[in-house]
């Protein structure tokens, strides 16, 4: 049982890394990717954030969403899966918001770490992401769980080794046109291929 | 005051979402493998954009700041509902194909940055006039990559043959990383680089200048 979830963790943090194989959360990944430091808060709080509302979501597709399962209150023919981006997305929100005003009052010094970062993670990819991923295949409570901490995990591990190799590379002299953005992508490009090499590994 | 024609045509080359804004990457580059899913997110971005722009832009007046972002993503994600819900009616293959992609329209930072940056400032039909140049801007640079991606990886446009393949008695050995994640990295930053390489206005400035190698002799 431990290792089914072990399985899935090591699974979402390298073999379908969110930043590097499914792009997602490329945005702020090529953003706020200059500095080390800011990386990795930026990083933390996508597994705050990707821990907590993954199986929240969960929890609302499969007790109130899902075709029958409104068959407590009454309703078993109601199929309410179309209103699900809307859920998730109010969901997403929601938390970043509640998170926000919980770490402002009882964990200031994380508060402050990561204040500017908190709001910009509502209209990251990544997240609402994750929880399409985990409609899709069906995942259960516990499931949710892990596979949210690790897509999380691998999304911080992705944008601090790109961040690693941007702080190196501005001192490097890139051709005219290349720099910046464009020197950017390549080197995503190849540190995404490094991650293919998992993609051999099966669990 | 940006007159209409601008404000449709400069986000294609001059002001491009991807290139230069580094909007709208997410969800992009993903579905780029082959032409059609392509051009269907590209049709399905730019009626998402437009009208949320015009919706946006209506309401812009009577919607108090702090829960304009709320208002803003309830917008959107209705739109997106609504594309997803036509999309897996009419062609159920491509919305399998591009599986968690259209919802993630809701995220894709392009909407959100023209409700925001532009519908809030400015009237409806402009709004309408900026959401659709954007998304149209998004949408060449999409093609333009699956232009290469597609008759590299796998000898084909739109599912017709045109490179024929080694595998199917042609002779052209297709190219596998075409169909991987990383090539679509490679192909946008060297579109980049011939964007910018077109319009030196766009380059950026270098954090540090190297200084040029001299001899002992200078130096002293």
């Amino acid at each position: 049982m431990l290792e089914h979830y072990l399985g899935l963790f090591i699974r979402a943090v390298f073999i379908e890394n969110m930043a590097l194989t499914f792009f997602l959360g490329m945005c702020t990944f090529i953003a706020i990717s200059k500095k080390i430091s800011t990386a990795i808060g930026l990083g933390i709080a996508v597994v705050v954030v990707l821990g907590i509302t993954v199986p929240i979501n969960n929890l609302i597709f499969n007790n109130l969403l899902r075709e029958g399962a409104l068959a407590w209150a009454g309703f078993p023919d109601v199929d309410l899966s179309f209103l699900g981006l809307l859920s998730y997305i109010g969901v997403i929100a929601a938390m970043v918001q509640i998170l926000e005003m919980f770490l402002d009052r009882f964990v200031p010094f994380l508060y402050n770490a990561l204040g500017v970062f908190l709001p910009l993670i509502t209209v990251n990819c990544a997240i609402l992401g994750a929880s399409l991923f985990m409609i899709e295949r069906d995942y259960t409570f516990m499931e949710s769980t892990v596979f949210g901490l690790g897509a999380g995990v691998g999304w911080a591990l992705a944008i601090t080794a790109l961040a690693g190799v941007r702080e190196k590379l501005k001192y490097s002299d890139v051709p005219e046109g290349l720099r910046g953005l464009g020197i950017t992508f390549i080197s995503v490009g190849l540190i995404s291929l490094c991650f293919m090499s998992f993609g051999g590994i099966d669990i | 005051m940006a007159t209409p024609k601008e404000v449709l045509v400069d986000p294609i080359f001059n002001n491009n979402p991807i290139a230069l804004q580094v909007l709208g990457i997410c969800s992009a580059l993903a579905v780029t493998v082959n032409m059609s899913t392509t051009l269907v997110m590209c049709a399905a971005v730019i009626f998402v954009t437009t009208l949320s722009n015009v919706a946006v832009s209506a309401v812009r007046n009577r919607v108090p700041t702090n829960i304009r972002i709320i208002v803003q993503m309830t917008i959107i994600a209705s739109l997106v509902i609504v594309v997803d819900q036509v999309l897996q009616a009419v062609a159920y293959d491509i919305s399998k194909s591009l599986s968690v992609f259209v919802g993630l329209i809701i995220t894709n930072c392009i909407v959100m940055g023209r409700a925001e940056a532009f519908a809030m400032q400015n009237g409806p039909w402009l709004s309408a006039l900026d959401g659709f140049g954007t998304a149209l801007g998004y949408s060449v640079m999409l093609v333009g990559v699956a232009l290469v991606r597609e008759p590299l990886g796998s000898g084909s446009l739109m599912g017709f043959e045109i490179l024929p393949r080694v595998t199917d008695g042609g002779w052209y050995p297709a190219n596998g990383m075409m169909l991987l994640a990383p090539s679509a990295f490679f192909i946008i930053g060297l579109f980049i680089w011939a964007i910018r390489g077109w319009k030196k206005d766009q380059v950026e400035e270098a954090d540090y200048e190297i200084a040029p190698n001299l001899q002992y002799k200078e130096v002293m």
